[in-house]
């Protein structure tokens, strides 16, 4: 039963979601919507689950001491801290909250961001090279798409805008296109495979 | 070892040098590089501009800071458009830190407006926008398609109250204020995959007319979505940023952002070329020695 369960569950609910898609009746709406309410008071609680486990992942990094035991601390004051000023005063207009979102956690995530323009600069240097016709033709790609804003190349600015657009429109397009609908019918694919029971992967076991 | 050898080697460090230099004069340095509109980026500012007063704009934003330089100058410059144009937002954020950043621009932008400022010739007078009455802040909720659908269905589902605790119907801009269908579009801005939750779950369910905000390196993936008409308008990074700037006729953060991101691109584009100038030439050398 411990098996089945579940399994009933997942093919009812699936093969509703999959019907309700196609029949704009209003109670079909109704049930759709209810089951909607549902979804998301679960994934609240998932969230909640989250934020435990991250407690007791640090603190158990904490009490036992484990390389780099003061990143955990860290986590858990900032996790506490914005907690406190979340909650008091004027809840998320509280200035405590808004300054250390503002003045700390957006410099620093900027930051982080902004170091990767000078790693780029430097693996682009060592590895763009021209080594065989697949690696220049890349090269050429990057080049003329990177150089599609540039305003000093006189008259050949209009045809590396031209010649940048039809990089995007055309071959870029073809690919990416072929990858999406690859995609598509694989989440179709494994989609069934869960709702006939097939897949049982969420379920802990194979 | 000759210079094409000492090329091949150059420490790293002289890169990152090199490019902070770059950047850092540039940055203080002021002058304009000059901005051409693509199309994709012209048709969503038409669609704004277009619009009637009173008309309501969605603009979920699913970003956090470490995308701020590329994503904030799109959100104010939409934000500023739409409130002197006196449409109302809805504001949403599918992205845990997007709240953050949604609040600090609605609040700048809101700052901004109660100055007179005249854009494309037409004057703007300086007015008060206010939350539930110009815009209405929803914050986030988890689970973007579950929120994406829900919102389908009506606003309330998975937002009953907006971001400060306000029940939605208290709020006089959501009178009457349902679901998308009483939407003109959305604008999505956004450094995360939340956007294909828009395209699929968003677009592909209810049909609302979408358009994109993204990174520069997202942008890339996008276009097919672009040429299906799945998606009406395309911004992308920094310089889709400053193509709406140029647009709005107000000039901010992206503009001005340019000429260091086009210092730095020529920057890194002659590092490729020497590097590619090294390697050809210290082959050639060593296939000579292997020929001798």
């Amino acid at each position: 039963m411990r098996r089945q369960i579940p399994l009933a569950l997942v093919f009812i609910f699936g093969i509703f979601m999959i019907f309700q898609y196609f029949v704009p009746h209003e109670s079909s709406e109704w049930i759709y919507e209810f089951f909607l309410k549902w979804a998301i008071i679960i994934g609240i609680f998932a969230l909640a689950l989250g934020i435990w486990s991250l407690i007791r992942v640090s603190v158990d990094r904490i009490k036992t001491k484990k390389l780099n035991w003061g990143y955990s601390l860290i986590t858990l004051a900032g996790l506490f801290v914005m907690m406190f000023f979340g909650f008091t005063g004027e809840g998320l207009e509280n200035p405590m909250f808004r300054n250390f979102f503002n003045h700390i956690l957006i410099p620093i995530q900027a930051t982080m961001f902004a170091l990767l323009a000078f790693f780029i600069a430097s693996a682009a240097y060592r590895a763009f090279r021209a080594r065989n016709v697949m690696a220049s033709l890349l090269l050429i790609a990057a080049l003329i798409v990177m150089l599609r804003f540039n305003p000093y190349l006189g008259p050949l600015g209009p045809y590396t805008a031209d010649a940048s657009s039809w990089l995007l429109n055309v071959p870029n397009l073809a690919a990416k296109r072929a990858i999406i609908i690859g995609i598509g019918l694989g989440i179709v694919a494994t989609a069934l495979k869960v709702i006939l029971g097939i897949e049982r992967g969420y379920m802990g076991k194979g | 070892m000759n210079i094409f050898d000492r090329i091949m080697t150059l420490d790293r460090r002289w890169v990152f040098l090199f490019l902070a230099i770059v950047c850092v004069v540039t940055y203080f340095i002021p002058f304009r590089i000059p901005v051409t509109v693509d199309d994709e980026v012209e048709v969503i500012y038409e669609f704004v501009d277009t619009l009637k007063p009173g008309q309501i704009v969605m603009v979920p934003l699913d970003y956090d800071p470490s995308t701020v330089a590329e994503l904030h100058p799109m959100t104010y410059a939409i934000f500023e458009h739409c409130f002197r144009k006196q449409l109302k937002v809805i504001v949403t954020s599918l992205h845990p830190n997007g709240p953050g950043m949604a609040e600090q621009a609605l609040l700048d932008v809101a700052d901004s407006m109660k100055l007179d400022r005249t854009y494309n010739g037409v004057t703007y007078r300086g007015r008060e926008v206010k939350t539930g009455f110009d815009y209405t802040f929803l914050g986030y909720k988890p689970y973007p398609a579950l929120v994406i659908l829900g919102m389908g269905q009506n606003f309330r589902l998975p937002f009953p109250t907006d971001y400060y605790g306000i029940p939605l119907d208290s709020l006089p801009m959501m009178q009457g204020v349902q679901n998308y269908d009483q939407v003109a579009g959305v604008i999505n801005v956004s450094g995360t995959s939340g956007t294909d939750y828009w395209i699929s779950y968003g677009q592909g369910r209810f049909g609302f007319p979408l358009a994109l905000g993204l990174t520069g390196v997202m942008g890339a993936d996008y276009y097919p979505y672009l040429n299906s008409g799945q998606v009406f308008g395309l911004m992308a990074g920094l310089y889709g940023a400053a193509q709406y700037e140029e647009l709005a006729d107000n000039a901010g953060p992206a503009i001005d952002g340019m000429r260091v991101q086009v210092y730095a691109h020529i920057v890194i584009i002659m590092f490729i070329i020497m590097g590619n100038v090294g390697y050809f030439i210290s082959r050639r050398e060593k296939n000579k020695k292997l020929k001798g």
